[in-house]
């Protein structure tokens, strides 16, 4: 299972108190209306899908009910960071060399 | 190729079938294919197969990274049914059943095909109104599906529980009596030894790292760890791992990868008719020849190229099978597995062109393309020898995305299928 740090609880909780969000950074049309139809497909189907790090949205479901963001390498399932909703991405290279070369695939 | 029969199985057994020939040659690639399969699965060997017999396409590459059906293929719970909601599904899974049917004599190979039926039980009235709406719909494409009651369900499922005291009380079930196994590893290595017989290159160990484009776009040929091979024509059928590759052709997909988990128990003698799925309790069982109990699980609930899965998603799918099989409560189980699934938004695959020329997909099965392995080789064939979708692929395109003609399997069974 899962551990999982949630960055407003300040906790490390099992992955049972949280629910997968899908893609993180993934931003809604500024002005729908004169969104095309490849632009629509982009945004609601089309995903990275990363092997290896991906940046992803939870939702602490069974605690304090808010969304934050993660990075995590898809590969050995284990979490780089944890952060909330609304910062900006953190940067891999720096989180890479602080979580060692195991992170790394 | 040594073709089987009971002469043949005579023969050998006078020299004590120690002089077996090897069923294929383990290949070299050669610089230059008419197309590259990439992945050498069941669908994948199936499109070679199919291209070799039906389009007299033989100059043909298999290529795979591990060794032929290590992935999905010798990792799926081996069912077999065509039971789904919408025409354009309904279909094309009934094509692979019509293939299924006469498969192990088209192959010369037994891939135990078992139609011992499919039941899909009903626990609340939703079910019961949708699982009807299904039966109706299916046979109206002619499409073998039935209702059947708690009481006959019991009659041919003897291990099922209908006390109305159960957590999930049973109130009924669709029972497609066509469905049911086969068994997963001889659909690969059938296929694998008819489409070799046939002129079919099958290169194991050979990781695709990149599709590389000519200058006019159009596809040149693939990257591997053996080096560059030339194709005139690319088709990939990669499963969970087909974003990787197509993001490298610079197509990106509708696709997330999951781990979808099974398990089976210590073999015990037969038991088990039927193949028994619950999609409210999200738990499906059947029993292998060899006796064990095969209980499919469900997917993890984030993206993982992982082939483990989280233990939270066994214990729910045992409990649920304990719940609905008393008498399993005290059975051991002895393995389980994960798999890599591609999963599309509408639960339908992706099975025909891309918008590079010369590059074909064949994805997005998700968690049920075991079952339609004949049926997607044969139609992947067809769109890859004549550049053109095959009447029953034809809905199952990448642009459904962009015009919003979706195949919506997934609002249809409210659960992975």
């Amino acid at each position: 299972m899962l551990l999982i740090h949630c960055p407003y609880c300040a906790a490390t909780l099992p992955e049972l108190e949280f629910a997968y969000a899908g893609e993180a950074h993934i931003a809604r049309p500024a002005d729908p209306s004169t969104f095309s139809d490849e632009q629509w497909r982009d945004f609601l189907f089309i995903r990275t899908n990363a092997r290896g790090l991906h940046f992803e949205r939870w939702r602490h479901v069974h605690g304090c009910g808010r969304f934050f963001n993660a990075v995590r390498d898809t590969v050995s399932d284990k979490f780089l960071t944890t952060y909330k909703a609304g910062e900006p991405k953190p940067e891999l290279e720096a989180l890479l060399k602080a979580a060692g070369k195991d992170a790394a695939e | 190729m040594a073709r089987f029969s009971a002469f043949s199985l005579m023969r050998h057994a006078l020299t004590g079938h120690r002089d077996w020939p090897a069923q294929w040659p383990d290949a070299e690639p050669k610089a230059e294919y008419d197309v590259i399969v990439v992945g050498a699965g069941g669908h994948g060997l199936a499109a070679a197969y199919y291209l070799a017999k039906e389009h007299g396409v033989t100059n043909v590459c298999v290529l795979d990274k591990g060794w032929l059906g290590g992935g999905n293929t010798g990792r799926n719970t081996t069912i077999v049914r065509s039971n789904y909601l919408y025409d354009e599904s309904a279909k094309l899974y009934d094509h692979a059943i019509d293939l299924w049917d006469g498969l192990s004599q088209d192959l010369n190979y037994n891939v135990m095909f078992s139609q011992r039926g499919v039941m899909m039980l009903a626990h609340t009235v939703h079910d019961v109104q949708s699982f009807q709406r299904h039966i109706h719909a299916n046979r109206l494409n002619g499409v073998d599906n039935l209702w059947i009651s708690k009481e006959r369900a019991k009659e041919i499922c003897p291990p099922l529980n209908i006390s109305p005291d159960a957590r999930y009380p049973v109130l009924g079930a669709a029972w497609q009596q066509r469905a049911g196994t086969a068994r997963h590893d001889a659909v690969a290595w059938g296929y694998a030894r008819a489409a070799a017989a046939r002129g079919v290159d099958i290169v194991q160990n050979c990781p695709v790292t990149a599709i590389r484009r000519g200058p006019d776009g159009a596809v040149e040929g693939v990257e591997t760890a053996k080096g560059f091979i030339k194709a005139k024509k690319v088709a990939v059928s990669a499963a969970g791992h087909t974003s990787v590759i197509m993001e490298s052709a610079g197509v990106r997909l509708p696709l997330e990868s999951f781990p979808l988990q099974a398990l089976v128990s210590e073999p015990v003698k037969p038991v088990f008719p039927c193949v028994v799925m619950s999609n409210t309790v999200h738990a499906y069982i059947s029993q292998s020849d060899k006796g064990e109990l095969v209980i499919g699980s469900g997917t993890d609930q984030y993206t993982s190229y992982s082939q483990r899965g989280g233990l939270p998603l066994i214990e729910h799918t045992v409990a649920a099978i304990c719940e609905m099989f008393p008498v399993f409560r005290r059975m051991r189980m002895l393995r389980k597995w994960g798999g890599i699934v591609d999963v599309t938004p509408d639960r339908s695959a992706i099975l025909g062109k891309t918008p590079v020329p010369g590059l074909y997909v064949n994805c997005g099965w998700g968690t049920g393309g075991f079952k339609v392995t004949p049926g997607a080789g044969h139609t992947l064939a067809h769109t890859v020898a004549r550049d053109e979708p095959h009447p029953l692929n034809a809905p199952f395109t990448l642009e459904r995305f962009t015009t919003g003609r979706l195949i919506d399997e997934a609002a249809a069974a409210a659960v992975a299928h």
